[in-house]
């Protein structure tokens, strides 16, 4: 599949998405204090935040843009930028720094030619790091979408990131 | 319930589910239909029992004997082998087994070695059916309150009992209630703080997943003391099994009238909802965690004044720990003094601990109040892996405190380990074995911290990004011995500075770590000529 052809497909999906986040935001119309609730199930959406639909939940939630964009910005758990179809985390939390996940995110970033925080142009994957995601007891964990790989040695990346499209 | 011969209680939770559980599930399903044993063996799944590590795990009930490993292959020799002739698969017997599981109190009577108060059902029920909860004693505690003890008897009976706060601050749980339950105000709130980000903690997160109803039956219990008529339980957002049995239990509570209006004729009205937290540590800070409760950006707020009396939406909000309100339940049920057998007279109760790092089985522990690390380390995490020497523990998630090996037979609770200037905080335990480097670990903490200052006040906001530079100079041998002074110093300004715990806390693992590594860390500066 060429890049161009993915890249419009995907600006085409982004634009059929609006309507139904506008049904999402008419729930909690003019409700400011499920401003995080809304922001997650538009980052469900689109899988990040792009500025039109941040205008939109602070149109629709009767709060400002402004305030919209610092309780993005705050928590790591909203994006602004496209996310790949797959994102990767590595836990570079206590346990797992312990035990050598800094080996295992040096290996992932040289793997898919990204740094921590960036999406590979064909948008596959995204990379980022997390601090502890409960799952000490099997460190180094890292997480691929919602799946949780533990004792992950470097050498096993490639069979682990093969088997998301 | 049919009569079985045989219960198969299969380990669902994270770990387990990444080792293939559901398709052992399956195939133990499929093999039991095939052998024509659907009536005589039932296959349940269950939270986790506590060992980790050890691929999908199962236990066959009434023999209590536990599988690990299990892969879909085994299921036919299994269901063959075992359920069929009853001779047990020798080479799929669990050889590390978690302790407290070993010894059951139905068959030995020794309730007092095993000490689960908090993760009782933990393994044992399905936490997905209500009426499990139900048969194992769940909501007699409040019915007791409704009947015999009315809101004032609640506080007491917790007061008596000598509940702390199992959160990090050990705050007296009583006092709080008795705060909020005077405090001029309506509505008023429970809050549920489930928000676990402390590096290398998850003893919340097996709670939710393995007794979801014990939280509920706690927060009804806390909501009836003070008279709030609706709860928060701010969870983490990744945490999305939790947040699935959660939600499902919470479903079916308001089935059987549990919650919601007037529930069982008592006069007392009760709700919860579910809000899933956006990945920021700060947020574990009560105020903070109220703000973005609020759907704010999570600063912490100015204290006083406190959320008893100003709490979420300026109402009196009591903020309490996931082990904390499932500590609750039982209390209430079983009596103060029950609750005081347990544990030291000036901490009573139970610790739930995650203990990870260098030893032969982590996962999570229940140990009374009062035990020691080594005990702990040793005879519940099966002692150092391969054979190592000990080396030291991080205690209390990463804003605790190093403790050296002089450390290992100090009594582990609340009060006893403030005397060391040390914490029990969050009950995370990470054990270092004598190949870990100590710069290292302070590296790790260090940029967790500056990672997640969350930028509100001067000293931390500045304070973490200065400790990172220092210590990331000292890790690649360029650091000098002004370097480990300036760490102190800084540390030192911003425990008594920063706004938040977040950054007063940072001293802790700093100071901790000269205490008892001095030579190692001095050792990896340029020694003045």
């Amino acid at each position: 599949m060429s890049q161009e052809k993915q890249c419009q497909c995907a600006e085409v999906q982004e634009e059929e998405l609006y309507p139904r986040l506008e049904e999402v935001i008419m729930e909690h119309r003019g409700k400011g204090q499920d401003l995080i609730m809304v922001l997650h199930k538009a980052q469900n959406l689109f899988g990040y935040l792009p500025k039109k639909a941040q205008e939109m939940v602070a149109e629709g939630l009767n709060v400002s843009l402004n305030e919209v964009y610092g309780v993005i910005t705050f928590y790591n758990f909203f994006s602004t930028v496209p996310q790949g179809r797959n994102s990767v985390k590595v836990c570079l939390g206590t346990a797992c720094y312990v035990r050598g996940s800094q080996e295992v995110l040096d290996k992932a970033q040289k793997e898919l030619g990204i740094k921590v925080g960036g999406t590979t142009e064909d948008r596959r994957y995204s990379l980022d790091v997390v601090r502890c995601i409960g799952a000490c007891g099997l460190a180094p964990a890292m997480l691929v979408n919602e799946d949780v790989y533990g004792r992950v040695k470097s050498p096993h990346l490639p069979d682990i990131l093969a088997k998301y499209e | 319930m049919n009569l079985v011969r045989n219960h198969v209680l299969i380990s669902i939770d994270a770990g387990t589910i990444m080792a293939g559980a559901r398709a052992v599930e399956k195939a133990l399903v499929d093999e039991i239909n095939r052998q024509g044993l659907a009536g005589e063996i039932a296959v349940l799944e269950t939270g986790s029992i506590g060992a980790t590590g050890q691929g999908v795990v199962i236990v066959v009930y009434p023999e209590g004997l536990y599988y690990a490993n299990v892969t879909p292959e085994d299921a036919s020799e299994i269901v063959e082998e075992h359920l069929l002739k009853g001779r047990p698969v020798k080479r799929l017997i669990m050889t590390e087994m978690p302790r407290q599981q070993v010894i059951r109190k139905e068959k030995t009577g020794l309730l007092k070695e095993q000490a689960r108060i908090v993760l009782r059902n933990s393994g044992v029920i399905n936490p997905e059916n209500i009426d499990e909860y139900i048969a194992e004693g769940g909501y007699e505690g409040i019915e007791r309150a409704f009947t015999e003890l009315k809101p004032a008897g609640v506080i007491k009976e917790i007061k008596d009992s000598g509940l702390v706060g199992r959160g990090g601050a050990a705050f007296t749980t009583a006092m709080k209630w008795d705060f909020a339950s005077k405090a001029p105000g309506d509505p008023k709130y429970i809050i549920c703080n489930a928000d676990e980000g402390e590096p290398g903690t998850f003893k919340d997160r097996l709670i939710l997943e393995g007794d979801p109803h014990k939280l509920i039956e706690g927060m009804m219990l806390a909501g009836y003391a003070v008279g709030a008529a609706k709860g928060f339980i701010y969870i983490r957002g990744e945490y999305a099994l939790s947040i699935e049995r959660l939600e499902k239990a919470i479903t079916q509570a308001r089935l059987y009238g549990l919650l919601g209006e007037n529930i069982l004729e008592s006069g007392f009205s009760f709700d919860l909802a579910v809000m899933k937290g956006a990945g920021a540590y700060v947020c574990g800070e009560e105020t903070a965690l109220i703000e973005s409760l609020e759907g704010k950006r999570g600063h912490p707020r100015n204290k006083p004044p406190y959320p008893v009396t100003e709490g979420l939406w300026g109402k009196p909000t009591v903020v309490n720990n996931v082990e904390t309100l499932a500590n609750v339940p039982e209390i209430i049920r079983n009596g103060a003094a029950w609750y005081r057998g347990y544990g030291t007279d000036k901490c009573p109760g139970t610790k739930v601990y995650t203990i990870i790092g260098n030893v032969a089985t982590p996962g999570l522990i229940e140990a009374e109040m009062g035990t020691t690390l080594r005990d702990i380390i040793y005879e519940y995490a099966g002692g150092i892996k391969e054979g190592k020497k000990f080396k030291g523990a991080l205690v209390g998630g990463a804003a605790g405190a190093f403790m050296g090996p002089e450390m290992l037979d100090a009594k582990m609770d609340f009060v006893n380990l403030k005397e060391y200037a040390a914490v029990l905080g969050s009950g995370a335990i990470l054990v270092m074995d004598e190949s870990t480097d100590i710069v290292g670990m302070l590296q790790s903490v260090l940029h967790f911290f500056k990672h997640e200052s969350c930028g509100h006040c001067v000293p931390c906001r500045l304070g973490t990004k200065q400790l990172v530079e220092i210590v990331d100079r000292i890790a690649g041998g360029k650091g000098k011995v002004e370097d480990i002074e300036s760490l102190v110093k800084i540390s030192e300004v911003m425990r008594d500075t920063s706004f938040c715990p977040l950054g007063q806390s940072l001293n802790l693992p700093i100071s901790s770590s000269l205490k008892y590594f001095r030579d190692e860390v001095y050792g990896r500066v340029q020694q003045p000529a």
